[in-house]
Protein backbone atom coordinates (compact mmCIF):
# COMPACT_ATOMS: atom_id res chain seq x y z
CA UNK A 1 0.00 0.00 0.00
CA UNK A 2 2.14 2.87 1.20
CA UNK A 3 4.88 1.09 -0.65
CA UNK A 4 3.50 2.37 -3.95
CA UNK A 5 1.58 5.42 -2.84
CA UNK A 6 4.57 7.06 -1.22
CA UNK A 7 7.05 7.17 -4.11
CA UNK A 8 4.49 8.89 -6.34
CA UNK A 9 3.71 11.42 -3.66
CA UNK A 10 7.41 11.88 -2.97
CA UNK A 11 8.15 12.54 -6.65
CA UNK A 12 5.38 15.14 -6.82
CA UNK A 13 6.62 16.82 -3.66
CA UNK A 14 10.22 16.77 -4.84
CA UNK A 15 9.29 18.42 -8.15
CA UNK A 16 7.38 21.09 -6.25
CA UNK A 17 10.16 22.04 -3.83
CA UNK A 18 13.11 21.75 -6.23
CA UNK A 19 12.70 25.23 -7.77
CA UNK A 20 12.49 26.79 -4.30
CA UNK A 21 15.72 25.16 -3.17
CA UNK A 22 17.36 26.30 -6.41
CA UNK A 23 16.06 29.85 -5.88
CA UNK A 24 17.80 29.99 -2.49
CA UNK A 25 20.96 28.08 -3.44
CA UNK A 26 22.09 30.03 -6.51
CA UNK A 27 22.03 33.56 -4.96
CA UNK A 28 23.67 32.27 -1.76
CA UNK A 29 26.38 30.53 -3.76
CA UNK A 30 27.13 33.58 -5.91
CA UNK A 31 27.07 35.98 -2.96
CA UNK A 32 29.14 33.61 -0.82
CA UNK A 33 31.77 33.19 -3.54
CA UNK A 34 31.95 36.94 -4.17
CA UNK A 35 32.18 37.89 -0.49
CA UNK A 36 34.55 35.02 0.26
CA UNK A 37 36.97 35.54 -2.62
CA UNK A 38 36.80 39.32 -3.05
CA UNK A 39 35.24 41.27 -0.22
CA UNK A 40 36.26 39.39 2.90
CA UNK A 41 39.44 40.54 4.67
CA UNK A 42 42.59 38.45 4.91
CA UNK A 43 43.54 36.86 8.20
CA UNK A 44 46.43 38.58 9.98
CA UNK A 45 48.23 35.25 10.40
CA UNK A 46 46.94 33.08 7.59
CA UNK A 47 46.76 35.86 4.96
CA UNK A 48 44.73 34.82 1.91
CA UNK A 49 44.68 31.11 2.76
CA UNK A 50 41.80 31.83 5.12
CA UNK A 51 39.61 31.94 1.99
CA UNK A 52 39.87 28.14 1.84
CA UNK A 53 37.63 28.19 4.92
CA UNK A 54 34.60 29.10 2.77
CA UNK A 55 34.76 25.84 0.82
CA UNK A 56 36.22 23.70 3.61
CA UNK A 57 34.10 24.32 6.70
CA UNK A 58 30.67 24.02 4.99
CA UNK A 59 31.86 20.76 3.37
CA UNK A 60 32.68 19.39 6.82
CA UNK A 61 29.24 20.50 8.03
CA UNK A 62 27.60 18.66 5.13
CA UNK A 63 29.72 15.57 5.76
CA UNK A 64 28.30 15.44 9.30
CA UNK A 65 24.79 16.46 8.23
CA UNK A 66 24.84 13.78 5.55
CA UNK A 67 25.80 11.09 8.03
CA UNK A 68 23.14 12.22 10.49
CA UNK A 69 20.50 11.99 7.72
CA UNK A 70 21.85 8.59 6.75
CA UNK A 71 21.57 7.35 10.33
CA UNK A 72 18.05 8.76 10.82
CA UNK A 73 16.92 7.23 7.51
CA UNK A 74 18.47 3.91 8.56
CA UNK A 75 16.67 3.97 11.92
CA UNK A 76 13.32 4.70 10.24
CA UNK A 77 14.00 1.98 7.68
CA UNK A 78 14.87 -0.58 10.37
CA UNK A 79 12.07 0.24 12.79
CA UNK A 80 9.12 0.98 10.50
CA UNK A 81 10.37 -0.90 7.41
CA UNK A 82 9.73 2.23 5.41
CA UNK A 83 11.14 1.50 1.92
CA UNK A 84 11.53 5.18 1.02
CA UNK A 85 13.72 5.69 4.11
CA UNK A 86 16.07 2.93 2.96
CA UNK A 87 16.30 4.58 -0.45
CA UNK A 88 16.91 7.99 1.15
CA UNK A 89 19.86 6.53 3.05
CA UNK A 90 21.18 4.84 -0.07
CA UNK A 91 20.81 8.12 -1.99
CA UNK A 92 22.49 10.23 0.72
CA UNK A 93 25.62 8.06 1.09
CA UNK A 94 27.55 9.02 -2.07
CA UNK A 95 26.69 12.68 -1.55
CA UNK A 96 27.95 12.62 2.04
CA UNK A 97 31.06 10.79 0.90
CA UNK A 98 31.61 13.47 -1.77
CA UNK A 99 31.41 16.28 0.78
CA UNK A 100 33.74 14.35 3.11
CA UNK A 101 36.27 14.10 0.27
CA UNK A 102 35.94 17.87 -0.33
CA UNK A 103 36.51 18.54 3.39
CA UNK A 104 39.59 16.30 3.49
CA UNK A 105 41.12 17.59 0.24
CA UNK A 106 40.55 21.30 0.92
CA UNK A 107 41.72 20.81 4.50
CA UNK A 108 44.92 19.30 3.20
CA UNK A 109 45.41 22.27 0.85
CA UNK A 110 44.82 24.59 3.79
CA UNK A 111 47.11 22.64 6.11
CA UNK A 112 50.18 22.85 3.89
CA UNK A 113 50.63 26.67 3.97
CA UNK A 114 49.35 27.14 7.55
CA UNK A 115 50.59 24.07 9.45
CA UNK A 116 53.44 23.21 7.13
CA UNK A 117 52.10 19.75 6.37
CA UNK A 118 49.54 18.21 3.98
CA UNK A 119 48.43 15.68 6.52
CA UNK A 120 48.74 14.77 10.16
CA UNK A 121 47.11 11.85 11.98
CA UNK A 122 45.50 13.98 14.65
CA UNK A 123 42.13 13.15 16.22
CA UNK A 124 40.00 15.46 14.03
CA UNK A 125 41.53 14.44 10.74
CA UNK A 126 41.58 10.75 11.61
CA UNK A 127 37.94 10.72 12.73
CA UNK A 128 36.91 12.36 9.44
CA UNK A 129 38.81 9.66 7.51
CA UNK A 130 36.84 7.11 9.58
CA UNK A 131 33.66 8.95 8.51
CA UNK A 132 34.64 8.56 4.86
CA UNK A 133 35.18 4.82 5.38
CA UNK A 134 31.80 4.53 7.11
CA UNK A 135 30.17 6.05 4.02
CA UNK A 136 32.13 3.72 1.73
CA UNK A 137 31.34 0.70 3.91
CA UNK A 138 27.65 1.58 3.87
CA UNK A 139 27.70 1.81 0.06
CA UNK A 140 29.65 -1.47 -0.21
CA UNK A 141 27.08 -3.28 1.96
CA UNK A 142 24.24 -2.08 -0.27
CA UNK A 143 26.03 -3.71 -3.21
CA UNK A 144 26.98 -6.88 -1.34
CA UNK A 145 23.49 -8.46 -1.20
CA UNK A 146 21.19 -9.74 -3.92
CA UNK A 147 18.03 -8.88 -2.04
CA UNK A 148 17.47 -5.14 -1.47
CA UNK A 149 15.77 -5.77 1.89
CA UNK A 150 18.75 -7.66 3.29
CA UNK A 151 21.19 -5.10 1.88
CA UNK A 152 19.19 -2.27 3.47
CA UNK A 153 19.19 -4.05 6.81
CA UNK A 154 22.93 -4.70 6.87
CA UNK A 155 23.81 -1.21 5.67
CA UNK A 156 21.42 0.41 8.15
CA UNK A 157 22.96 -1.48 11.07
CA UNK A 158 26.42 -0.28 10.03
CA UNK A 159 25.08 3.29 9.73
CA UNK A 160 23.66 3.17 13.26
CA UNK A 161 26.85 1.73 14.75
CA UNK A 162 28.83 4.44 13.00
CA UNK A 163 26.92 7.22 14.80
CA UNK A 164 29.48 6.89 17.61
CA UNK A 165 31.90 8.62 15.29
CA UNK A 166 29.87 11.85 15.03
CA UNK A 167 30.47 13.16 18.59
CA UNK A 168 34.07 12.02 18.27
CA UNK A 169 34.49 14.27 15.20
CA UNK A 170 32.67 17.16 16.85
CA UNK A 171 34.52 17.09 20.17
CA UNK A 172 37.87 15.71 18.99
CA UNK A 173 39.29 19.23 18.96
CA UNK A 174 38.32 19.69 22.63
CA UNK A 175 39.11 16.22 23.96
CA UNK A 176 42.54 15.85 22.41
CA UNK A 177 45.36 18.22 21.79
CA UNK A 178 44.94 18.47 18.03
CA UNK A 179 46.64 20.54 15.39
CA UNK A 180 43.18 21.32 14.06
CA UNK A 181 41.71 24.42 15.63
CA UNK A 182 38.59 24.18 17.85
CA UNK A 183 35.15 25.41 16.78
CA UNK A 184 34.79 29.15 16.19
CA UNK A 185 31.11 29.44 15.29
CA UNK A 186 29.16 27.22 17.64
CA UNK A 187 31.00 27.98 20.82
CA UNK A 188 29.14 29.40 23.77
CA UNK A 189 28.74 33.17 23.59
CA UNK A 190 29.61 35.12 20.49
CA UNK A 191 31.36 33.50 17.54
CA UNK A 192 35.11 34.08 17.51
CA UNK A 193 35.08 35.23 13.93
CA UNK A 194 34.78 38.61 12.24
CA UNK A 195 31.31 39.33 10.76
CA UNK A 196 32.97 40.04 7.39
CA UNK A 197 34.19 36.42 7.39
CA UNK A 198 31.13 34.94 9.07
CA UNK A 199 28.79 36.27 6.35
CA UNK A 200 30.39 34.46 3.38
CA UNK A 201 30.86 31.37 5.55
CA UNK A 202 27.16 31.17 6.42
CA UNK A 203 26.12 31.98 2.83
CA UNK A 204 28.31 29.14 1.58
CA UNK A 205 26.84 26.93 4.30
CA UNK A 206 23.31 27.58 3.02
CA UNK A 207 24.48 27.08 -0.58
CA UNK A 208 26.12 23.74 0.28
CA UNK A 209 22.98 22.63 2.11
CA UNK A 210 20.92 23.54 -0.96
CA UNK A 211 23.29 21.62 -3.23
CA UNK A 212 23.14 18.64 -0.87
CA UNK A 213 19.32 18.65 -0.90
CA UNK A 214 19.15 19.03 -4.70
CA UNK A 215 21.56 16.12 -5.09
CA UNK A 216 19.56 14.07 -2.58
CA UNK A 217 16.27 14.61 -4.45
CA UNK A 218 17.99 13.77 -7.74
CA UNK A 219 19.60 10.60 -6.37
CA UNK A 220 16.31 9.49 -4.83
CA UNK A 221 14.71 9.81 -8.25
CA UNK A 222 17.53 7.64 -9.63
CA UNK A 223 16.99 5.01 -6.92
CA UNK A 224 13.22 4.98 -7.47
CA UNK A 225 13.64 4.66 -11.24
CA UNK A 226 16.12 1.81 -10.80
CA UNK A 227 13.71 0.10 -8.42
CA UNK A 228 10.90 0.39 -10.99
CA UNK A 229 13.19 -1.16 -13.61
CA UNK A 230 13.94 -4.04 -11.22
CA UNK A 231 10.22 -4.55 -10.58
CA UNK A 232 9.49 -4.60 -14.31
CA UNK A 233 12.28 -7.10 -14.94
CA UNK A 234 10.99 -9.28 -12.12
CA UNK A 235 7.44 -9.17 -13.49
CA UNK A 236 8.76 -10.04 -16.91
CA UNK A 237 10.80 -13.00 -15.71
CA UNK A 238 7.73 -14.29 -13.85
CA UNK A 239 5.81 -14.16 -17.12
CA UNK A 240 8.46 -16.47 -18.51
CA UNK A 241 9.92 -13.98 -20.94
CA UNK A 242 13.64 -13.44 -21.17
CA UNK A 243 14.44 -10.11 -19.59
CA UNK B 1 42.97 41.34 -11.81
CA UNK B 2 46.29 39.50 -11.79
CA UNK B 3 46.57 40.44 -8.14
CA UNK B 4 43.21 38.79 -7.47
CA UNK B 5 44.26 35.55 -9.13
CA UNK B 6 47.58 35.60 -7.29
CA UNK B 7 45.74 35.47 -3.93
CA UNK B 8 48.64 37.04 -2.05
CA UNK B 9 50.98 34.33 -3.29
CA UNK B 10 48.72 31.47 -2.16
CA UNK B 11 47.06 30.83 -5.52
CA UNK B 12 48.53 27.31 -5.62
CA UNK B 13 46.49 26.34 -2.55
CA UNK B 14 43.33 28.43 -2.82
CA UNK B 15 42.32 27.78 -6.46
CA UNK B 16 42.80 23.99 -6.26
CA UNK B 17 40.65 23.98 -3.09
CA UNK B 18 37.82 25.81 -4.89
CA UNK B 19 38.38 23.64 -7.97
CA UNK B 20 38.11 20.37 -6.03
CA UNK B 21 34.93 21.52 -4.28
CA UNK B 22 33.33 22.53 -7.58
CA UNK B 23 34.62 19.41 -9.34
CA UNK B 24 33.32 16.90 -6.79
CA UNK B 25 29.88 18.54 -6.65
CA UNK B 26 29.70 18.75 -10.45
CA UNK B 27 30.68 15.08 -10.76
CA UNK B 28 27.93 14.08 -8.32
CA UNK B 29 25.34 15.99 -10.39
CA UNK B 30 26.54 14.60 -13.74
CA UNK B 31 26.78 11.00 -12.45
CA UNK B 32 23.30 11.19 -10.90
CA UNK B 33 21.76 12.81 -13.96
CA UNK B 34 23.23 10.13 -16.24
CA UNK B 35 21.97 7.43 -13.88
CA UNK B 36 18.48 8.89 -14.01
CA UNK B 37 18.46 9.04 -17.82
CA UNK B 38 19.77 5.47 -18.04
CA UNK B 39 17.16 4.10 -15.64
CA UNK B 40 14.35 5.98 -17.39
CA UNK B 41 15.43 4.62 -20.76
CA UNK B 42 15.54 1.08 -19.38
CA UNK B 43 12.11 1.58 -17.86
CA UNK B 44 10.68 2.88 -21.14
CA UNK B 45 12.17 -0.04 -23.06
CA UNK B 46 10.71 -2.60 -20.64
CA UNK B 47 7.35 -0.85 -20.48
CA UNK B 48 6.86 -0.71 -24.24
CA UNK B 49 6.85 -4.48 -24.78
CA UNK B 50 3.44 -6.08 -25.05
CA UNK B 51 1.76 -8.48 -22.59
CA UNK B 52 3.17 -6.68 -19.60
CA UNK B 53 1.77 -7.70 -16.28
CA UNK B 54 1.11 -4.99 -13.76
CA UNK B 55 4.24 -3.67 -12.13
CA UNK B 56 3.00 -4.72 -8.74
CA UNK B 57 5.49 -6.99 -7.06
CA UNK B 58 4.95 -9.00 -3.94
CA UNK B 59 7.55 -8.76 -1.21
CA UNK B 60 10.29 -11.15 -2.20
Amino acid sequence: MHRFANPARFLRLSRAIQPWILAVTVPCLLAGLYLGLVESPIDYQQKDTVRIMYVHVPAAWMAMFGYSSLAIASAIGLIWKHPLADLAGKAAAPIGAGFTIIALATGSLWGKPTWGTWWVWDARLTSVVVLLFLYLGYMALWNAFEQPQRAARAASILALVGIVNLPIIKFSVDWWNTLHQPASISRIGTPAIDPAMLRPLLLMGVAYLGLFLLLLLLRMRVELAERRVMALQLARSRDGEPS
Amino acid sequence: MAEFFDMGGYAAYIWPAYGIAAGVIACLFIWSWRGLKKAEQAEAALGKRPRRRSARVERA
